[in-house]
C-alpha cells in the first residue's frame, strides 16, 4: 500500500520541488507571503440577493504555507464554504485578492482540488467513472495506470465492492467517500475540503483521520479543511481558525503543536477541543482575539 | 403475465364489440368494414408487397428527416442555452416555429421543392428540429451548477465540459426531446404524405389517401393499424435503450 502511494506520487508529480525540500521540524509559520502556498489578502465577499445583501466575509486575511494543514471551524453560515470557494477560484472576491503559489487565482485549477459539502457526484457515471473523471484530465497516465489509481483510492475508502455501482444506489456516507476518493485520486497539491467526514460513521472516520494525516505528511499536501467537529479540527490541523458569525471574520487562531500521528481520543486533543469550543461560543477573553494561541495558552485556559 | 393476459382480453373485447356492431348492421359496411375484411386487406397487401414497400418508403423518409432534425436541433439548443444572442434570436424562432403545426409547412415545401422527396424531407425536418432544440436548451439550463463546479475544479474546461458534463447531465431532457421530436416527425410526415403525392415513392400516408379515394374503408383502417403498430414499435426500439440507461444510472422511474 505504501509503495503504491510512493510510486503513484512520483508518476503524477515528476519534478515536484517539495519532494526535495528538507523536512524541517520547525514548520515555517511566519506570514511569509512570498513562499506561501495560499494567500488570502483582506478579502471581503458580499452576496447580493433580492432579499438584501449578505456579508459572507469581511476583511479576511490568511496565509497558508506549503504543506500546512489548516482547519476552519465556525457556526453555520459564517462563511467557511465561501472562503473555500474563493480559494478554489469558484467565486471572485468582492475586495482583496487570493494568491496561489504567488499568482492571483483567476479560476479553478487542478492543483487545488475541492471536495464539496455535498458529494456532487455525476449520476451518469458509475462509481469508478466518477473517480476516473479527474484522472482522465491529467496527462501522463496510461489507461491501466488510471484504473489502478482509481481502484486504489476506492479501496482506501472501503468501496472496493462498489466499483461499478450506480451513484443512486449508494448511501449518503458512501457517496461522500466516493467524493473523497475522487478528490484525492488526481493527487492535487492543495486539498480544499468542506466537511468531508460529516457523513461517515465513527469507525470509518477514525480510519480517515489516520489516512489523511499520513497522506498529508508523506506527500506534503497543503490542506484546508472545514469542519463542525472541534475535536476533528484539533486532531488534524496544524492551525485551527475559528470563524465568528455575521459577518464572517477570523476570531481566534490556535496553533496545535501536538505530535503526529494524533489520536482523536487523546487527552491533549480533548484539551484543545475544549478551548476551541469556548472560542466558538465567543466565551474567550476578547483580548485573545487575533493572537495565535499555542499549547501554553491552552494549558492555562484549561487549568 | 397477468398484465399480458389482461391486455389480450381487452383487445379481444374491442374486436368482439367491433364485430357485433358490424353484425347488427347499424352502419353500412362502406363506413364500417368488418374486422375480417380489414384482416383480408392486410393479408393481401402484405403478400403482394404494397404494404411493405409503402412502409419502407415512409420509414426511409422519416428516419432520414428525423436524424437530420436531431443533428440540427441539438447544436441549435446548445447555442441558445450558451449565448444570449442566440437565445434572443434562434431561441425565439424555435419557440415560435414549434407551435406552428407542421402541416403548415407543406405549401411552402411544395413551392420550394415541388412534388419531390426533398419536400417530404423538409417537412419532417421542420417538424422535428425545433422541439429537439428546445428540449436541449431546457436540458442544458437544468444542469445542476454543482456538477459544473466540480468538473471545473477537476480541470475540465470549454468543450470538454460540454461533452463530458453538460450533455450527459442533460440526458434525461435530451431523451424526452428525442421522443417528442420523433412524434412530431411522424405526424408531419403523415400529413405530408396524405396531402402530397410524390411519384418517386408511395408511403403509408399515400396508401391511406388512395383508400379514401377508392372508398375502401378496410384499406383506410388497415393502414391506420399499421401506422399505429410502426409508431409503437419504433418508440420501443429507438427509445427504450435510452430509457433503460436512464433508469439504471439515475434511478429514475421505470418506463417502457
Ligand atoms: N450563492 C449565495 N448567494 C447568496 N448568499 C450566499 C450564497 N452562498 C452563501 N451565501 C450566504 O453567505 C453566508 C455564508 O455562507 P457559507 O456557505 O460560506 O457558510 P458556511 O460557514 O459554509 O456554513 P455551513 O457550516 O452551514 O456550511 C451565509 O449567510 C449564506 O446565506
Ligand atoms: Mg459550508
Amino acid at each position: 500500500m505504501m509503495n503504491f502511494w510512493a510510486e503513484h506520487f512520483r508518476r503524477s508529480h515528476p519534478e515536484d520541488p517539495s519532494l526535495s525540500l528538507q523536512e524541517t521540524s520547525e514548520r515555517c509559520r511566519s506570514d511569509d507571503t512570498v513562499h506561501a502556498k495560499l494567500v488570502v489578502e483582506n478579502v471581503s465577499k458580499v452576496f447580493v440577493t433580492k432579499r438584501g445583501n449578505t456579508e459572507a466575509l469581511v476583511g479576511i486575511s490568511l496565509v497558508v504555507q506549503p504543506a500546512e494543514f489548516v482547519c476552519l471551524v465556525g457556526r453555520s453560515g459564517s462563511g467557511k464554504s465561501t472562503l473555500l470557494n474563493l480559494i478554489a477560484g469558484l467565486e471572485k472576491p468582492g475586495q482583496g485578492r487570493v494568491l496561489a503559489d504567488g499568482k492571483p487565482v483567476t479560476g479553478p485549477g487542478a492543483d487545488r482540488m475541492m471536495m464539496f459539502q455535498e458529494p456532487a457526484l455525476f449520476p451518469w457515471l458509475d462509481v469508478i467513472g466518477n473517480v476516473l473523471f479527474g484522472l482522465k484530465l491529467k496527462s501522463g497516465l496510461t489507461r491501466t495506470e488510471r484504473r489502478e489509481v482509481a481502484e486504489f483510492y476506492l479501496r482506501s475508502v472501503g468501496l472496493e465492492k462498489f466499483v461499478h455501482s450506480n451513484i443512486h444506489e449508494l448511501s449518503g456516507g458512501m457517496k461522500q467517500r466516493v467524493a473523497l476518493a475522487r478528490a484525492l485520486a488526481p493527487n492535487p497539491k492543495v486539498l480544499l475540503m468542506d466537511e468531508p467526514f460529516a457523513a461517515l460513521d465513527a469507525l470509518t472516520r477514525e480510519q480517515f483521520y489516520d489516512d489523511i494525516q499520513r497522506i498529508w505528511r508523506e506527500y506534503k499536501k497543503t490542506i484546508v479543511l472545514v469542519t463542525h467537529n472541534v475535536r476533528e479540527a484539533a486532531c488534524l490541523g496544524e492551525r485551527v481558525l475559528v470563524f465568528s458569525k455575521h459577518p464572517g471574520r477570523i476570531a481566534h487562531e490556535f496553533i496545535v503543536g501536538l505530535q503526529r500521528p494524533r489520536d482523536i481520543n487523546s487527552v491533549a486533543v480533548a484539551n484543545y477541543a475544549t478551548v476551541i469550543t469556548r472560542a466558538l461560543k465567543g466565551a474567550l477573553d476578547p483580548e485573545l482575539r487575533g493572537k495565535p494561541l499555542g499549547a501554553d495558552e491552552v494549558a492555562a485556559l484549561t487549568a | 403475465m397477468k398484465r399480458l393476459l389482461f391486455a389480450s382480453l381487452l383487445f379481444l373485447a374491442i374486436l368482439l364489440l367491433w364485430q357485433s356492431v358490424v353484425s347488427i348492421g347499424v352502419w353500412s359496411p362502406v363506413l364500417l368494414p368488418s374486422p375480417e375484411s380489414v384482416l383480408r386487406y392486410l393479408y393481401t397487401s402484405i403478400t403482394d408487397g404494397t404494404l411493405l414497400e409503402a412502409s419502407l418508403v415512409t420509414m426511409r423518409r422519416l428516419l432520414l428527416g428525423y436524424c437530420i432534425g436531431l443533428v440540427l436541433g441539438l447544436p441549435l439548443g446548445l447555442l441558445t442555452a450558451r449565448f444570449e444572442i442566440c437565445e434572443d434570436t434562434i431561441g425565439v424562432i424555435a419557440l415560435g416555429l414549434q407551435t406552428l403545426p407542421s402541416v403548415c409547412w407543406i405549401p411552402l415545401a411544395l413551392l420550394w421543392f415541388g412534388q419531390t422527396e426533398n419536400a417530404m424531407l423538409f417537412v419532417v425536418i421542420m417538424g422535428s428540429v425545433w422541439s429537439m432544440a428546445i428540449a436541449t436548451d431546457n436540458g442544458v439550463r437544468h444542469v445542476p451548477p454543482i456538477y459544473l463546479r466540480a468538473a471545473r475544479t477537476m480541470g475540465s474546461r470549454g468543450l470538454h465540459t460540454w461533452f463530458a458534463v453538460v450533455l450527459p447531465a442533460s440526458l434525461p431532457f435530451l431523451v424526452t426531446g428525442m421522443k417528442q421530436s420523433w412524434a412530431f416527425a411522424w405526424r408531419s410526415l403523415m400529413a405530408a404524405e396524405i396531402y402530397v403525392t410524390v411519384l418517386t415513392g408511395f408511403g403509408l400516408g399515400q396508401l391511406l389517401h388512395f383508400g379514401r379515394e377508392l372508398n375502401s374503408m378496410e384499406q383506410v383502417i388497415g393502414v391506420m393499424i399499421v401506422i399505429v403498430l410502426i409508431g409503437l414499435s419504433t418508440d420501443k426500439i429507438l427509445f427504450s435503450p435510452w430509457e433503460q440507461f436512464l433508469h439504471h444510472r439515475w434511478g429514475t422511474a421505470k418506463t417502457g
